[in-house]
């Protein structure tokens, strides 16, 4: 029935603790998840001690120091170091968030870091996103129309592009879609709120011609209504998005083509 | 294992094209029941006392075996609606998760039928 055995791989370990930086005087401790697919071993957690005055103050900056000075062989996924990319979502102090927008100041000492919940780990802290990708692609995020492409551009009213205001900015860094434990039950069939968000994002695009194909192929018990309000999406967002909100509004644009 | 694309996955068999209805329910009981339950309990505790010839005689009178009606019909959707979602979130096994939807609809049904047939009885003084 409900599955209370856990999978393979999901016992964590305690891991080793690795050695000081030579002459550091103020530090940090953290405790890394660890799981490498090719050892055969299970998880498990390892102590480091990050030299805060080598060290800039991001947590991202200091998985970069420790990859670095200490451990080479520490995975993670980062690019843009600014909060634009998404690559570095984790779990840092229990809170998805992005590692390079979090300070290390800002979390409790030792900084716990986790790879997303709930999703399969390729390795360390890099999780594999294959299904929310294909949830994202599954929305069709791109301009649909049957009119003829003007000779310019698409036009809209100021008004109308505020609409899409708190949706434009989502960075699919699925921070809130590994947040929800509507998601972690029912992935497979639930599209989770980022790719709600985004699929809101194309409903209320003015110039958009596929809004009722769009409802349509929301409107089921698993892809949109495995939402239940419990908010840890908007809760967890890094950009400070409301992907609760947008869900509400696809609700209710599904009760307005009926009522 | 599965060689299936991710996004043939995700598209499966497709929206169901349903759910709405299930979402605009279980508001409407959820407001109806607003009234109807804080109207249950304030009807009881006003009553002079909670013996059996008390409450007999409170089905009996005007509007109560109305308002009772409803109550137990209102809820039991809403609750019907509520185990329908839990049961789906949670039970994963094929054909176990349609035998508990079943029982979750047959159960309700029963119980609601039965307690509507008793406050019947009741109001029309056990001639029924």
């Amino acid at each position: 029935m409900v599955e209370f055995t856990l999978p393979k791989n999901s016992k964590i370990t305690q891991g080793k603790t690795w050695p000081h930086a030579p002459k550091a005087v103020h530090e940090t401790e953290f405790r890394i998840y660890r799981w490498n697919p090719d050892d055969g071993a299970n998880p498990r957690v390892d102590t480091y001690y990050v030299d805060r005055d080598d060290c800039a103050p991001m947590v991202l900056d200091a998985l970069i120091w420790i990859k670095n000075n200490i451990d080479p062989t520490l995975t993670f996924r980062r690019s843009c170091r600014e909060g634009v990319c998404g690559s570095c979502a984790m779990n840092i102090d229990g809170t998805n968030t992005l590692a390079c927008t979090k300070a290390m100041d800002d979390a409790k000492a030792p900084l716990r870091i986790y790879p997303l919940p709930h999703q399969p780990v390729v390795k360390d802290l890099v999780p594999d996103l294959k299904n929310f990708y294909a949830q994202y692609a599954s929305i069709e995020p791109w301009l649909k129309t049957v009119t003829a492409t003007p000779e310019k551009e698409w036009k809209q009213t100021h008004e109308d592009r505020t609409k899409l205001d708190g949706m434009y900015e989502c960075i699919l860094c699925a921070c809130c879609s590994t947040s929800c434990p509507s998601y972690w039950w029912n992935s497979d069939r639930y599209l989770g709120p980022a790719a709600l968000l985004q699929a809101n994002r194309w409903v209320q695009d003015s110039r958009d011609e596929a809004t009722g194909e769009r409802l349509d192929n929301l409107e089921d018990p698993f892809r949109l209504y495995r939402c239940h309000t419990i908010m840890n999406c908007s809760k967890a967002c890094p950009k400070g998005l409301n992907p609760a909100k947008e869900i509400a509004v696809l609700k209710k644009a599904m009760v307005d083509r009926q009522v | 294992m599965s060689l299936r694309s991710p996004l043939g996955r995700v598209l499966g068999r497709g929206a169901a094209k349903e759910g709405v209805h299930h979402w605009w329910l279980q508001r409407l009981t959820s407001i109806a029941l607003v009234p109807l339950s804080i109207g249950f309990v304030v009807s009881l505790l006003a009553l002079p006392a909670l013996d059996y010839s008390t409450l007999i005689a409170w089905v009996r009178q005007g509007g109560t075996a109305l308002g009772l009606i409803l109550f137990v019909l209102v809820a039991a959707r809403h609750s019907q609606l509520g185990l329908r979602v839990v049961i789906e979130d949670y039970v994963h096994t094929v054909g176990l998760k349609t035998l508990a939807l079943v029982l979750v609809d047959f159960s309700h049904v029963v119980g609601a039928a039965a307690a509507v047939l008793a406050v019947i009885k009741i109001a029309s003084g056990g001639r029924w």
